[in-house]
């Protein structure tokens, strides 16, 4: 069984390799592409079926990593695919969109995710977003790229340093928190009982999902990386309950913002299926190989490759690569 | 899968509709994508097309292609690439739907402030969903 658990292991170390190798070579192919017109060097088909392999490897990842595919899928296929920006975009949020659409019934039936705490936060971020996804489809294509490199590296120093509180103390509920009756109780199986939860310091909450709604809107991204230490820290959630609502919350905040790119036309389905399909059926596979084994590594390794994505689509911006 | 017994009425309601509205718009959208691709239709865009199309920022692809914006996509279903549009409005709908669900169970219970929260966001997704923000070209 260890013998085993080592090669799944090797197995998906070798796996990222071969991602970071990938990115890698599809940078060339892209650059490629674009100098010789694309459409008589490759089939048609070359991306589509490329962008569905490469979506299923990130959702093996994104649940091996703890961290959600719509953040990866939007700076690694805009810096190593041919689409623009835009479709990518919309597209990512639809890859979102999806996957929290998909979690969102086991998660609010068992009680992790909670309806009261999303409807707040989700109203002022689904707003946001909408302003986030008007602004960024206004914006020229290399100030998106610039903006998104730098935030894409912010994300990776919060993903590399974030702690997090299992069940943070939350010593008197706020008056906002108690009027709307946000509290809940779930029982934990890792600990074998119930566990009553409260929050405090809602309308600083509440104040944090605009930054959040604006930038999920912006650049596409699920925004389960700011979601989760806003709800967790600032709030006082437990973990489970956090990283469960903040799922839920993406299937609210990113409707709104998918909404807008799809009827400014910015939503290519022979980009949209095959990216929802992979990642979906990545996901999966991630959960199985999860449930095996848990490499520590993959994370890291997760944030060396969405690093690199993050400067590549900053030093795309600014005119150095690509 | 276990359900917690301290998930209130609306929670439930929310998910079970949740849970129908993505089996049958995941199921549809692999069904529209598989006619796309075996071209029982004809496409708006020719399928070949794509490549030289996709690289363009969404201005100049909706110049180039003529597309509509909006809900224009509906006027042509009967296009092998417009109908992809239909599992993909709907997941995206799919919010609404389940946010409508839960508005009379607020009422009933004359929970006031969700009553209010849940009419603010159905009529922001409705004006997303409807076309009145979107970025004209």
């Amino acid at each position: 069984m260890q013998n085993f658990k080592k090669s799944i292991l090797y197995f998906f170390v070798l796996s990222l390799f071969f991602l970071l190798f990938y990115s890698l070579s599809f940078a060339e192919a892209t650059e490629v592409a674009q100098q010789v017109n694309s459409s008589s060097s490759l089939p048609w088909w070359f991306w589509p079926l490329s962008l569905f392999i490469f979506t299923f490897i990130l959702g093996i990842l994104a649940v091996l990593a703890g961290v959600g595919g719509g953040v990866l899928y939007v700076p690694l296929v805009s810096s190593f695919f041919p689409f623009h920006i835009d479709f990518v975009r919309g597209a990512g949020l639809f890859v979102a969109l999806t996957g929290a659409l998909a979690a969102g019934p086991g998660l609010l039936r068992q009680g992790f995710a909670d309806l009261r705490l999303t409807i707040p936060l989700a109203l002022i971020a689904s707003t946001c977003a909408i302003i986030g996804a008007l602004v960024g489809l206004k914006l020229p294509s290399n100030i998106v790229q610039i903006l998104l490199g730098a935030t894409i590296i912010f994300i990776v120093i919060i993903m590399a340093t974030a702690k997090r509180a299992e069940f943070p103390e939350v010593k008197k509920p706020d008056a906002l928190s108690q009027a709307l009756h946000i509290s809940g109780i779930f029982y934990d199986p890792s600990i074998g009982k119930e566990v009553e939860w409260k929050i405090h310091r809602t309308p600083l909450g509440l104040g944090l999902f605009i930054f959040i709604g604006l930038i999920a809107g912006l650049f596409g991204l699920g925004a389960g990386w700011a979601n989760v230490p806003v709800l967790n820290l600032v709030l006082g959630a437990p973990i489970k309950v956090a990283v469960a609502t903040s799922k839920f919350l993406l299937s609210i905040t990113d409707t709104s913002a998918a909404w807008v790119y799809l009827n400014s036309g910015a939503v290519i389905p022979m980009m949209v299926v095959p990216s929802v399909i992979g990642i979906m059926l990545g996901s999966i596979v991630g959960v199985k190989i999860l449930a095996i084994t848990k490499p520590r590594i993959v994370k890291w390794i997760v944030i060396i490759v969405l690093g690199f994505a993050g400067l590549r689509a900053l030093l795309k911006g600014l005119g150095i690569w690509g | 899968m276990t359900e917690n017994k301290y998930v209130k009425e609306e929670q439930i309601g929310y998910a079970n509709l949740l849970d129908i509205g993505m089996k049958i718009g995941l199921a549809v959208l692999g069904i529209t994508f598989i006619i796309y691709l075996l071209g029982f239709l004809p496409n708006q865009i020719p399928i070949n097309e794509l490549p030289n199309l996709w690289k363009l920022n969404v201005h100049d692809f909706l110049e180039k292609t003529g597309l509509p914006t909006g809900w224009g996509w509906f006027k042509n279903i009967n296009k092998g690439d417009y109908l992809n549009y239909i599992p993909i409005a709907f997941l995206g709908g799919l919010t609404i739907l389940c946010y409508i669900r839960v508005l009379p169970i607020f009422m009933k219970k004359k929970d006031t402030a969700y009553t209010i929260l849940t009419l603010l966001e159905i009529l922001i997704l409705v004006l997303a969903a409807g076309g009145i923000f979107k970025v004209g070209h």
